[in-house]
């Protein structure tokens, strides 16, 4: 039998409805890699009666022909989504054993197009951190090894489950967010390509809220097909959601083509930064050369404000976060400290004690740009900074149709490696631009460095235009013939 | 501008996070650090530049003035740490 776990979504869809195998062989395929795999640490709740029940309603629908277009396909979920009934924690202590009565909008959107849940996929606390290592169940194992190395690797952050369960085999695909490159750079560090639309397009009602004005949620997984599939299952306007986008969900799929001719591809000079590794910016002139080959005309363009993309970020995000996270204080939900005296210790402990390092060090970050005095000077002054960011793209926007950039400055790193939050931080230089200026952008495995491990190539469209996005992505996909896979020591 | 640990500490204090001396110590300099290098915006020149608020153009939608939800209080409480009479209970607030 063929090993289903290696499908693609379109291959298992169109295997599916010709009769070749039934949704219950898929979903048992994957809920025994699943279970199989538990050293990855990369779901933090199996669910395999979600999947097999969905399974079976998609074969009990074959027989009347009428199937929804994700009918028979079992996804991971990152664990920031709202799932009803079933453990959902932003991998937070403070979130422990919270069972949402309700479901996000997203996967309700999935749901109802027919896919199953394998389970909820481990991500960094709160969506901070670019490697998966700020989880309170503890790092995700990336599937890929250095050659000849068993040193453990991050498989990047914060959708480091996600991405790691789509590189391993043990999801067809996966949904993850994305709010300063939480999609993109794992994507790239696991070899798999991931979308993050326009903010808007998908609805953030049931997700954990990081920073409201930049979180947006987006498909993982092995193709640009896939997620085109998928994106468009996931987005939708939703009255729920005050910035959901009022508009149709474009037929995706339908329209990809890789044929460039006409179109103009832009090379953000600003984007050739030191210290980035001559592979990847050996992989960047690759990717130049691959979308010339499909017709595309390469065009230099500028983006002047790009070196102060990851300190406006770095305002505005904990800004939101620390207003966000307001309401995690014991009372409602999850995690609360008892033994001690007053209302107000009872917040502070429980506080102390259900944050990690991290979402403490954004929580007092946040909290100190927008206290009294400090407000203008930081937060007033990053949001200043973001509009002339926007500007740049807007002005790039009138020169080209699309861009290509690296994902990320580095490969994937060992778990432990990177200790200074700063350094960490860096890993979203590429990515974090196009987060500030709401814009699609997604990665698509290139090739692999010199150790073995992939390198990503990312691509930024004007708003609304995933479809470019996505069809320079297959472009690059069909040229780049990535078809490496790590090999299995889980 | 640096922030002291008596700052560190009333910003812990806003935060509502508890946190040991050793804790504030420790955050002291890496705050200052992440602060330190955000500063590098004050090159910018942003004069005459409006603050960005909607990173997507759109209009604030307004919906007719109408319950449209309610009556699931037992959905509201059931992941409550604690629930008395159908309120969330909480530690004494007045003696």
């Amino acid at each position: 039998m063929t090993d289903l776990t290696a499908k693609t979504i379109a291959e298992l869809r169109d295997g599916f409805r010709d009769g070749d195998f039934r949704a219950r062989e898929i979903a048992e395929s994957f809920n025994a890699a699943v279970a199989a795999a538990k050293l990855l640490n990369a779901y933090t709740v199996e669910t395999p009666e979600d999947a097999l029940a969905a399974a079976d309603a998609a074969d009990s629908a074959r027989v009347s022909g009428d199937l929804p277009s994700l009918a028979g396909i079992p996804l991971g979920i990152k664990d920031l989504f709202a799932t009803r009934g079933v453990d959902t924690t932003a991998g937070s202590k403070i979130l422990q054993g919270f069972k949402p009565r309700y479901e996000s909008t997203v996967t309700a959107n999935l749901r109802k197009a027919g896919a199953g849940m394998l389970g909820k996929l481990n991500m960094d606390e709160f969506a901070m951190g670019s490697s998966n290592e700020t989880s309170t169940y503890g790092p995700v194992i990336s599937p890929w090894r250095r050659k000849g190395s068993n040193v453990g690797l991050t498989p990047g952050g914060s959708s480091g489950g996600s991405a790691a369960a789509v590189a391993a085999h043990i999801a067809p695909a996966a949904t993850g967010t994305d709010t300063g490159g939480s999609i993109r750079q794992p994507a790239a560090f696991a070899g798999i390509s991931g979308i993050k639309p326009t903010y808007g397009r998908c609805s953030r009602w049931g997700i954990v809220a990081f920073a409201s004005s930049l979180d947006q949620a987006g498909p993982m997984a092995k193709t640009v097909r896939d997620c085109a599939i998928l994106l468009e299952a996931m987005a939708g306007f939703d009255p729920k959601d005050s910035t959901s986008l009022d508009l149709p969900v474009p037929q995706w799929e339908a329209n990809l083509s890789s044929d460039l001719r006409g179109k103009r591809v832009g090379i953000p000079k600003e984007y050739r930064i030191d210290g980035v590794p001559a592979d990847i910016n050996a992989l960047w002139d690759k990717g130049i050369e691959w979308l010339k080959d499909a017709g595309a005309t390469p065009v230099e363009i500028s983006l002047p404000h790009t070196k102060y993309a990851l300190p406006t970020y770095y305002i505005i995000a904990p800004a939101e976060a620390s207003s966000n996270l307001a309401r995690y204080d014991g009372v409602r939900y999850g995690l609360r400290e008892e033994g001690v005296k007053t209302l107000d210790d009872m917040y502070s402990a429980t506080r102390a004690e259900g944050f990690g390092d991290e979402v403490k060090r954004r929580i007092m970050i946040g909290t100190y740009v927008l206290s009294a005095g400090f407000y203008d000077a930081y937060f007033t002054k990053a949001q200043r900074v973001r509009a002339l960011i926007k500007q740049d793209f807007a002005k790039a926007f009138e020169q080209c149709d699309v861009i290509l950039t690296p994902t990320a400055p580095s490969a994937a790193f060992g778990i432990g490696e990177t200790t200074d939050p700063l350094a960490m931080y860096l890993n979203d230089v590429f990515a974090v631009p196009a987060s500030l200026a709401g814009l699609p952008a997604m990665s698509v495995p290139g090739g692999l460095d010199e150790q073995g491990l992939p390198l990503g190539l990312h691509l930024i469209g004007n708003e609304l235009d995933e479809q470019m996005v996505l069809n320079a992505g297959l472009a690059i996909e069909e040229r780049a013939g990535f078809t490496a896979r790590p090999e299995k020591w889980w | 501008m640096s922030v002291s640990s008596e700052q560190v500490r009333h910003i812990a204090k806003l935060a509502r996070i508890a946190m040991s001396e050793e804790e504030l110590d420790r955050l002291v300099p890496e705050l200052n650090n992440i602060l330190g290098w955000v500063e590098q915006l004050g090159e910018v020149n942003t004069d005459g530049v409006e603050p960005l608020t909607a990173v997507i153009d759109q209009k604030l939608r307004l919906r007719d003035d109408v319950v449209n939800d309610g009556g699931v209080q037992d959905d509201v409480l059931a992941n409550a740490p604690e629930a008395q009479h159908g309120f969330f209970a909480v530690p004494k607030v007045i003696e």
